[in-house]
């Protein structure tokens, strides 16, 4: 099997202050693998601040890492050049958060369409272009003739964001990153939304990296979670387990927060600790980083804690499962199901 | 007990260039003192021009054409301009959606919350106003500190909850937030509609709670309003809304929810809300709607209120038992 996506223990700090150097780690150690032949869809979760944002960033080489590699089909992404970097761009695309933000208005839609198809070369022919635009359009569920020559300001929040995932599909992508798709789009949309990428997963074999911090969805379309908290793996594992049972501290306090459209479900009982950080940026980045907020915080919890494995497919970064085997973090992937 | 916020027969139009818009076709609503109500419906169904058009802040091309808005026996739509800038804040507050955006960055919170009481009250002494700010932000749980903090140092959270903190210095008998969880994540969601649960009941105000989040509202709220194309479909205690919603737009919307059971289940609600400009004759969902009659596209439904006190507009369901 070979490889499609490769994180190396992935560390990105960003660092201000001229003389005084204050640095914030916003991803540590991550190391992920996708596979080609068996496309899935994981979810990466956590709050603002987790680093969600910046390891899409990352996995989109907008940004470079300061340590460990990024190997797309076995190459560092910021060695790649010529035809090799032309394919990257190509095979991984981007659906952004704002469906209103990443048009350009003065533009109708053919033109976010055709400007990939004529960049890449895709079709031979007028007649080829337009044939490759309806068959993605379609694909994502939108009648062409309802949005083709239309300007964006024409068309909903819900259409737009189907036309983002219609120009990623446009380009045959081999992994699509998905920074919060639909946290902008209104509740009774986002259901079709979701249903276009999934479809896109099962159909056309693109593998989706879904960056979010609403675990309903995740739950509903990924395979496998990663749940973040500044910078570091918290727990990992498939959805169903970490969502139905949750284990480390902080996903059962996401997971108690979800407001469920459920009456009989109530919201959580675990009363929240207020982000004091919040207010002071000192923070010492040793030791678990939810230790803070933690209401089984041991003095233990001054270490960091590694990934322990408490099943199959689920390991929490806890001391709490100190009894439990611990595993490298290079070997995050074996507990994602695909 | 009788209601502290009657709105009847509410009605904005917005001229534009291409026509006459009714963002709000005659709105009809009644909250009790320290009830819940949660307002729901899709981009463009009038939600926060309803809560705009509550607080007189609707702006041209948009107008008020008809309707009273009587809080606490003053009828707000009557009153003078002047008279409509001393109950902002003191009778009908209003909660942002965005709060980020909503503070001004370059004066302090502390200074804000002081301009809000001294626009009411002219009398109180420094010492005074400055007391009853610190007493809001305590309410909501931030530090007095945050007093002479700028939003710039505040999280978005935190924001978010001295945007309560300024909503209800003067205690106003009616509470409206927009949205106001829109931009955070789930824990610190939780900790903002927290707040706004304590200090409605504290104050003991009635709350509109906007948005589109059905999960929050069946956290949240008593009774739930789906608005579709300026008007108010169905409105129910939030029970009945989420175990049997009887209109058909209530239903499909209820049905789009993601859930734990059903995993890998998505119902999405076919096809797009009208365009304002361009409404379908009778009932304004019929293109969308399953259940439709040959009724439904000629004649538009008139609002039934059943036993029980559910409030419907929709041919299914045409006469008070």
């Amino acid at each position: 099997m070979s490889d499609l996506l490769e994180l190396k223990n992935v560390t990105k700090t960003y660092s201000r202050g001229l003389l005084s150097r204050i640095s914030t780690t916003a991803l540590n150690d991550v190391s992920l693998k996708l596979e080609v032949e068996q496309p899935t869809i994981m979810t990466v979760a956590g709050e603002s601040g987790s680093g969600k944002t910046t390891m899409a960033m990352l996995l989109l080489g907008f940004i470079e890492p300061t340590s460990g590699q990024i190997l797309y089909k076995g190459k560092d992404i910021h060695t790649l050049r010529g035809e090799e970097r032309m394919m990257f761009r190509r095979e991984v695309q981007a659906v952004f958060q704002d469906p209103f933000a990443v048009f350009n208005p003065f533009y109708t839609v053919d033109h976010l369409l055709t400007v990939p198809i004529e960049r890449f070369k895709l079709a031979k022919s007028k007649s080829e272009a337009r044939s490759i635009m309806f068959d993605s359009l379609t694909a994502v569920g939108l009648r062409p003739g309802d949005v083709l020559g239309r300007f964006p300001h024409q068309l909903s929040g819900g259409q737009r964001q189907r036309i983002n995932v219609a120009r990623a599909l446009v380009l045959r992508p081999k992994l699509l990153v998905a920074d919060e798709p639909v946290s902008m789009v209104d509740a009774s949309l986002r259901a079709n939304i979701l249903e276009t990428l999934r479809g896109l997963q099962r159909d056309y074999g693109v593998s989706i990296i879904y960056i979010t911090h609403d675990l309903t969805t995740a739950y509903h379309i990924a395979n496998s979670i990663i749940v973040l908290y500044r910078g570091a793996v918290m727990e990992a594992g498939a959805v169903d387990a970490v969502i139905k049972t949750p284990q480390h501290p902080y996903t059962r306090l996401l997971i108690d927060s979800i407001p469920w459209p459920d009456i009989n479900r109530r919201w959580g009982e675990t009363a929240i600790k207020v982000r004091e950080s919040d207010l002071s940026s000192g923070h010492s980045s040793v030791g678990c980083r939810f230790a803070s907020r933690c209401p089984a915080v041991m003095d233990k919890c001054k270490q960091s804690p590694p990934l322990y494995r408490l099943s199959e497919h689920q390991a929490a970064s806890c001391f709490l499962y100190e009894q439990n085997p611990s595993i490298a973090p290079e070997k995050l992937t074996e507990l994602l199901p695909v | 007990m009788p209601p502290v916020l009657q709105v009847n027969n509410l009605q904005v139009t917005y001229y534009t260039d291409a026509g006459r818009a009714r963002a709000l076709d005659g709105v009809s609503l009644t909250l009790t003192a320290g009830e819940k109500l949660g307002l729901v419906g899709e981009s463009g169904s009038g939600k926060s021009t309803m809560a705009l058009a509550m607080m007189r802040m609707i702006k041209p091309p948009g107008r008020i054409e008809g309707g009273q808005v009587i809080v606490d026996g003053t009828d707000l739509t009557a009153l003078s301009e002047e008279n409509m800038l001393k109950a902002r804040l003191s009778k009908i507050a209003y909660i942002p959606q965005g709060a980020m955006n909503s503070l001004n960055p370059v004066t302090r919170i502390g200074a804000q919350m002081v301009d809000a009481i001294k626009a009411h009250d002219v009398g109180s002494s420094r010492a005074d106003i400055e007391k009853r700010c610190k007493h809001a932000l305590e309410s909501v749980d931030l530090s007095n500190s945050v007093f002479k903090m700028y939003a710039h140092e505040l999280s978005g959270g935190m924001k978010q909850r001295a945007c309560i903190a300024i909503s209800i210095l003067l205690e106003p008998k009616v509470i409206i937030a927009d949205e106001p969880t829109s931009a955070l994540d789930v824990v610190t969601q939780r900790q903002v509609m927290e707040t706004i649960d304590r200090v409605q009941k504290q104050i003991g105000a009635a709350v509109i709670l906007i948005g589109h989040d059905m999960g929050l509202m069946a956290q949240f709220v008593d009774k739930v309003a789906v608005m579709y194309t300026g008007r108010i479909m169905e409105l129910s205690t939030v029970r009945e809304m989420f175990t049997d919603p009887k209109h058909p737009y209530a239903q499909a919307l209820i049905k789009s929810l993601p859930n734990l059971e059903n995993k890998g289940v998505f119902n999405g609600i076919p096809g797009m809300a009208p365009a304002l400009l361009q409404l379908p004759g009778g009932c304004t969902f019929h293109p969308r709607c399953t259940f439709v009659m040959e009724a439904c596209m000629t004649q538009r439904p008139q609002s039934t209120t059943l036993a029980g006190g559910r409030v419907l507009e929709c041919h299914l369901y045409p006469e008070k038992a």
